[in-house]
């Protein structure tokens, strides 16, 4: 075996020495094929498109006419100045994402502790927890907006609580409640699925030690617990930032922005923009300032991450 | 190390109240679903009278379900099998030579996961149609390849750094091409991560909505949160038949989940880092 290895590497090197140039070419070409593919479609999909979207929000461009003229930074002054919706659209935005964020990830590590305790129906409660989350945002938007409509009205008849009597959808204030009530029930399971990994990650020796010592629980989670699984929170909190700020789909099925535009998401306020009014120029331009904001958050994210890990 | 004390039992009664807290809302979709409408607004809550099946032939009729659901079929799985493909080649060939080039591309990649959708798109479309890929399924699933390399070429990448590579030494020096040692040695030894990288894409595509309103117009090519979104806006209120509507919207992906479930959490757990 290895006589018959060494014979055919000696042909290989004799082989190498006559054609290196040859083999550079092959090289390539097969580095090409391999990569080509994936580096094409990203390229035509997104990075064009991205530079395209730069170059048209400084311009008139409407979608239709092939021209589009250029007006420097009018548009973005435009929607400094003088674009009201798109202020609160932002305003709304940012809201929803503090509470969406705090709400989420406080249920979401609250299931974790309780299924890490050793609870019989552990596995089926995950599962019942979990199911939300693959749900698509749009159908879930259609489920609660009969919940809120009908279902509440039902219970508040039952039980005759004020809370079930509120006009929820049609209410500016607690439509947004209704918005982050949906957005929590569909991610909870999702970050208490990260949550219980870190959880499961954690010394229990170290538990039993400090038990000895005569911690209490709550001095067992505030001090070794949580301090052990940061990491998760840094994960979990920015990628409830991330999706709530980018919230279309469950906001388009359950409100569609209302009442009076009072809970129109960015996305959906850049969608309408574009597709419905036909003022792609100043789409553009409010679609490269999200990209400005949602890069921000996700910069600090990586520089957090990085920090703890160097940390641990 | 964990007995089962009265503790826990107050915590799993706690817990199963909470789990059912979660379930109501089905709970009122599925049985309004079988009542009539003047029942429904009766009340909301209360068992139906009688099961009422009509509201599902319906709406099986009007959003053409069989279609919608043969649509998202498609759609996803050809997605998949194609990022599958070229994100495992890239991820593979990336990793194996290590070279200035390689780590520019990878980063290229990366970076551009900070992109939002949104601020693609309006542009996207305008491309779409000089491609030709707009209204039509192929040239959905060509956007989804350009949407979905990036997460799935950063799990691989990170995947192939964990297999060894003498095998795959040893199977070049018997004279194996790259692609024979790729496919025959490399791929079937990525399968876990394939795994993952399939269940989030599906996830992902089966749920997707704004991307095909975009692309699909063609009343033929409707996935199903496309057929459901259409079917409210032009019978708004009507909640015997809208109900029905996103039970058969919602079913498909439910038994996905609850067949694949371990694998589904897993991936989840692991596919968290985007």
């Amino acid at each position: 075996m290895n006589t018959q290895l060494e014979t055919k590497s000696q042909t290989n090197k004799a082989i190498k020495s006559v054609s290196k140039r040859n083999k550079t070419i092959k090289n390539i070409l097969t580095y090409a094929a391999f990569v080509g593919p994936a580096l094409l479609f990203f390229i035509v999909i997104q990075i064009i498109p991205f530079f395209m979207g730069v170059y048209y929000s400084f311009t008139s461009w409407n979608g239709v006419s092939s021209t589009a003229e250029w007006v420097g930074l009018a548009n973005y002054i435009k929607i400094f100045k003088n674009d009201p919706g798109f202020v609160n659209s932002f305003l709304f935005t940012t809201k929803f994402m503090f509470a969406a964020v705090i709400i989420s990830n406080f249920i979401g590590f609250g299931l974790a502790l309780l299924l890490n305790a050793a609870l019989k129906s552990r596995n089926l409660l995950r599962t019942v927890f979990f199911i939300p989350n693959v749900i698509g945002g749009l159908l879930l938007g259609f489920i609660w907006q009969f919940i809120f409509v009908k279902g509440f009205a039902s219970i508040g008849k039952m039980t005759d609580l004020a809370f079930f009597k509120l006009p929820w959808l049609g209410d500016e204030n607690t439509a947004f409640w209704g918005i982050v009530i949906v957005f929590a029930w569909q991610i909870s399971g999702y970050m208490m699925v990260i949550y219980i990994a870190a959880l499961q990650g954690v010394d229990q020796n170290l538990l039993e030690a400090a038990k000895i010592d005569g911690a209490s629980n709550w001095t067992l989670l505030t001090k070794i617990i949580i301090p052990l699984i940061l990491p998760a929170f840094t994960i979990c909190i920015f990628l409830t930032i991330s999706m709530a700020f980018k919230i279309f789909d469950i906001n388009i099925s359950l409100t569609n922005g209302g009442p009076f535009n009072s809970t129109q998401s960015v996305a959906i306020n850049i969608y309408q923009e574009a597709f419905q009014y036909n003022r792609y120029g100043l789409g553009t331009a409010k679609s490269i300032l999200f990209f400005i904001v949602v890069a921000i958050f996700t910069t600090v994210q990586v520089l957090a991450t990085k920090k703890r890990e160097v940390e641990a | 190390m964990n007995r089962y004390t009265k503790k826990t039992f107050v915590l799993e009664i706690f817990g199963i109240l909470l789990a059912i807290v979660f379930l109501i809302p089905f709970y009122f979709v599925i049985i309004n679903s079988l009542k009539s409408f003047a029942e429904i607004l009766i009340d909301g809550a209360a068992w139906p009278k009688e099961f009422l099946f009509s509201n599902y032939l319906k709406v099986w009729e009007i959003i053409n379900f069989p279609r919608a659901f043969w649509n998202s079929l498609i759609i996803t799985v050809l997605s998949n099998i194609g990022l599958v493909v070229i994100s495992s080649m890239a991820a593979w060939k990336l990793v194996r030579t290590p070279s200035k080039l390689s780590k520019i591309i990878f980063i290229f990649f990366i970076a551009a996961m900070v992109i939002p959708f949104q601020t693609v798109m309006i542009p996207l479309m305008k491309i779409g149609g000089i491609l030709n890929l707009t209204n039509s399924i192929p040239g959905l699933v060509i956007m989804y390849f350009g949407f979905g390399v990036p997460l799935s070429l950063f799990l691989y990448h990170g995947f192939v750094k964990t297999v060894p590579i003498e095998i795959e030494e040893s199977a070049r020096i018997d004279g194996c091409s790259q692609f024979g040692v790729f496919w025959r040695i490399v791929f079937p030894l990525l399968k876990p991560i394939t795994v993952t990288v399939v269940i989030l894409n599906t996830l992902w595509i089966w749920n997707d909505y704004l991307l095909p309103l975009l692309v699909l117009q063609e009343k033929e090519l409707r996935t199903i949160p496309l057929a459901t979104s259409s079917f409210f806006a032009q019978y708004t209120k009507q909640w015997d038949m809208g109900l029905a509507a996103l039970m058969l919207g919602i079913t498909p992906v439910i038994i996905f989940f609850l067949f694949l479930q371990k694998h589904i959490i897993k991936g989840i757990a692991s596919g968290s880092i985007k």
